[in-house]
């Protein structure tokens, strides 16, 4: 057996340290005088110091040293904490990346910009600071809050929204409305209330204080209010001793720094995921091309056993037969299995946004707040990846155009502090991710003007809201006008949505001027696997995405005949383009008497496509073309049937796209 | 937007400390002087929040707060009530009734304040 390379070892544990200490940082920057969270950062630096130099990366391990030290005075209440002293290690922290990756660059310069900065930030706060620190910081408690108000709480005036703000500075805060109670529709008094709150609260204040915020309601409402854990003195007296710097082996020191972390309250406030720390050490860790690895594995099982299905359906064998629905059985459910391993929680996905908007918020000279809810959504590991860049840029124009400054938010009368608001639910087989914000929104008039400059729009075009905000996705939707140095990352709006298509997902906006924006992504949950409309054309079959098809309808020779030349079908009186499937693969076969026309849609938009015969619905399980059809617009990928033979996957955006655009020549002439 | 309150009691001298403290906070006051003239002034304007005693003549604060909750405009108005430390059967009268909070005297302004804005929100 052979062992994994050590420094490729060192390298991701080092990425992990960093996204510890950079998570680290964030909470002390929103709570300076978290003690819990000095130690964490100083344990990070403490053991990537350790292991830096146990593995060769000198320079990372003597850089790190500097930041270690002044963790260590912060630690010891010597130096308080401050911002400068975040944002210096912070900028440090990003050096130290640099530092793991090309250890043989020429950093020495910025090593010493970095220091300096750090030394300026060290003495800066030793002196106004220290009578600050002089007090103990008092212990948090992680609070479990459960409460649902009296159903006639807001009839009688009663806001359930303040309330929640009262508890928000209380200390730090994630509450999670359970709408499960919602009654339908016909059965709702709009007055009354029928949502309850789970909220996870780490506070320094006892637990008056929470009582204290529904004093009004609390004979007539549930309240239940448990203290999770208390960080005792004696356990922050034992995590301090093993954390002490010692130069005992690299090892031992992590075990300690492992075990140490997982009992803070803060982990399980910032990571849902972790509210079962204990757990952890039954976690496997495994590489992710081995899971791609072993999905094929199921997928090529699949399709054996589809094959299997087919002999065993056409065979009067009855032990067979069995045999067959038991693999049928078998390989399903371990199809399901693959799927639920591959799901991640978008957590980590979300965690990277915490850095980026108070970046954000520090260039733009904003005050944002972000919050984060259902970050133990869990979404297909690749759906995640392509996911971030998407998601990196619409949160940067929120923070960066959606928001207000500060004092145009003071003049229009909203909190100084512009809020953006990044949720993950699950809804029917996709992950609907949305990005909010209180700030400005959309400008119409804008959208319109630039639309109708750039030739997007005929000038007065009659649009819905939704169709004109659709418009920013358009390539030709120029943003010259916007770019700062936020934004000129070269991704454009139209690249998001190019992306959220390739994932099968769909973009909806909404927008109220003056309240601001919200942007939802619905995506698919998984894209190994698909359901599909298998169909035949001329020889060949293919596969239509069946979450893209609307109805199939029966074209008749005589309807095909009389259409000719003019690709349109009346659908309840609206002209619906179609494409001849068999003209546009050029089969050369006759059409089949009895031609079916599968009607598939993006969006708003409509196409009909005109197959030879409908075989059914098929479980898709999707192959990448090859490196030479990369270019073949009109497939997404293929995928192997029951009987071995290979279907092509018809690619619906593109299609969509086609037919539309023979709409519109068809129009235009007339 | 500046918050408008009513205050109703029949009290000049606890009418003007109420209007004070508010005013102070930022809010926009209205008086009134006992239920009826609240009444009055709830059919002639929108308030965000109304701050009543419980003890007037003409019409008391229980019987104005249970008539406002009918007025379909002033559904879900908040209703803060003044009352003593000893009623507490009154308090759980004007709850039942449809009062929002209490706020017990003598009270300070600045404690009328911080109750307003804990139940308007910011």
């Amino acid at each position: 057996m052979s062992f994994p390379d050590p420094i490729a070892v060192f390298r991701t544990e080092a990425a992990e340290l960093l996204e510890q200490i950079e998570a680290g940082l964030l909470d002390l920057n929103v709570n300076l005088g978290d003690k819990d969270q000095v130690d964490a950062v100083f344990r990070g630096l403490h053991t990537l110091k350790g292991s830096g130099a146990m593995f060769g990366f000198d320079a990372l391990a003597a850089f790190t040293h500097h930041c270690e030290t002044a963790f260590d005075r912060v630690r010891k209440g010597e130096v308080p904490a401050t911002q400068e002293l975040v944002t210096a290690v912070l900028e440090a922290k990003d050096h130290m990346r640099a530092l793991i990756e090309t250890p043989a660059g020429d950093h020495e310069a910025a090593s010493e910009v970095l220091l300096a900065n750090l030394r300026a930030a060290v003495e800066g706060a030793k002196n106004p600071g220290a009578a600050q620190t002089a007090g103990t910081v008092p212990a948090k408690t992680l609070f479990k809050i459960r409460f649902s108000l009296p159903q006639n709480a807001m009839a009688n005036g009663t806001n359930p929204l303040p309330l929640l703000d009262e508890l928000r500075e209380l200390g730090e805060c994630k509450i999670v409305a359970d709408r499960s109670a919602i009654p339908s529709l016909d059965l709702l008094t709009p007055t009354d209330l029928h949502i309850s709150w789970d909220v996870e609260l780490l506070t320094a204040q006892p637990r008056s204080a929470i009582e204290d915020v529904f004093i009004f309601v609390m004979d007539e409402m549930q309240l239940d209010i448990t203290a999770v854990e208390a960080t005792a003195p004696a356990a922050r007296a034992s995590v301090k001793s093993e954390a002490a710097p010692s130069p005992q082996p690299v090892a031992a020191t992590q075990d300690m720094a492992a075990a140490a972390r997982a009992p803070t309250p803060a982990s399980a406030l910032t990571a849902p995921a972790d509210t079962k720390p204990n757990k952890a050490s039954e976690n496997v860790r495994v590489p992710a091309e081995k899971l791609d690895e072993l999905m094929d594995r199921v997928g090529e099982l699949v399709i054996a056993q589809s094959r299997l299905s087919q002999l065993a359906g056409g065979s009067g064998d009855l032990q067979l037969r069995a045999v067959s629905e038991d693999v049928e059985r078998l390989s399903g459910e371990l199809r399901d299995t693959m799927m639920v391993l591959r799901m991640v929680p978008v957590a980590h996905l979300f965690s990277r946004f915490r850095r980026l908007v108070h970046d954000l918020a520090h260039e733009t000279g904003k005050t944002i707040e972000l919050i984060t809810e259902g970050e133990s959504t869990e979404v297909d590991k690749s759906v995640i990846e392509r996911l971030a860049d998407p998601l990196v840029h619409l949160v940067r124009n929120s923070c960066d155009h959606g928001l207000e400054t500060p004092e145009e938010r003071r003049a229009a009368g909203k909190p100084e502090a512009g809020r953006i608001l990044l949720s993950a639910r699950q809804q029917a087989g996709e992950v609907i991710i949305t990005i909010k914000d209180d700030g400005r929104g959309i400008n119409k008039d804008r959208v319109r003007a630039k639309a109708e400059a750039s030739g997007l729009i005929p000038s007065g075009a009659s649009l819905t809201d939704n169709e004109l905000y659709q418009l920013i996705f358009q390539p030709g939707f120029s943003t010259a006008q916007q770019v700062t140095n936020l934004s000129g990352r070269g991704v454009g709006m139209d690249v998001v949505k190019r992306t959220i298509d390739a994932l099968r997902g769909t973009i909806n906006v909404a927008s109220h001027p003056g309240q601001g924006s919200e942007i939802s992504l619905a995506i698919p949950l998984t894209l190994a696997i698909i359901d599909g409309l298998l169909v035949r054309v001329g020889a060949g079959r293919y596969v239509i995405p069946l979450s893209a098809v609307e109805e199939c309808l029966e074209l008749s020779i005589e309807e095909d005949m009389r259409s000719r030349g003019r690709s349109f079908i009346s659908l309840r009186d609206s002209l619906v383009p179609f494409l001849r499937l068999r003209d546009l693969f050029r089969t050369g076969t006759k059409p089949d008497p009895f031609q079916k026309v599968v009607v598939i849609s993006t969006g708003a938009e409509r196409v009909g496509l005109v197959v030879d015969q409908i075989i059914g619905d098929h479980q898709t399980v999707i192959k990448a073309m090859s490196k030479l059809h990369h270019d073949v617009a009109t497939f997404s990928g293929a995928t192997i049937l029951g009987d071995g033979d290979v279907a092509l996957i018809l690619d619906v955006g593109h299609l969509v796209a086609e037919g539309q655009q023979q709409e519109a020549h068809l129009r235009a002439a007339g | 937007m500046t918050a408008s309150i009513l205050t109703v009691d029949d009290s000049a001298s606890i009418r003007l400390t109420t209007r004070v403290a508010l005013s102070n906070a930022g809010y926009q006051v209205t008086e009134a002087v006992d239920g009826m003239d609240g009444i009055a002034k709830l059919n002639a304007g929108q308030f965000d929040l109304i701050v009543t005693d419980l003890n007037m003549p003409n019409m008391d604060g229980l019987t104005m707060i249970r008539e406002l909750r009918k007025m379909p405009a002033h559904m879900g108005v908040p209703v803060i009530f003044l009352t003593t430390e000893s009623d507490s059967d009154l308090k759980q009268q004007a709850k039942a009734a449809g009062a929002t909070g209490w706020l017990t005297k003598p009270f300070d302004p600045e404690s009328l304040a911080k109750i307003v804005r804990k139940v308007l929100g910011k």
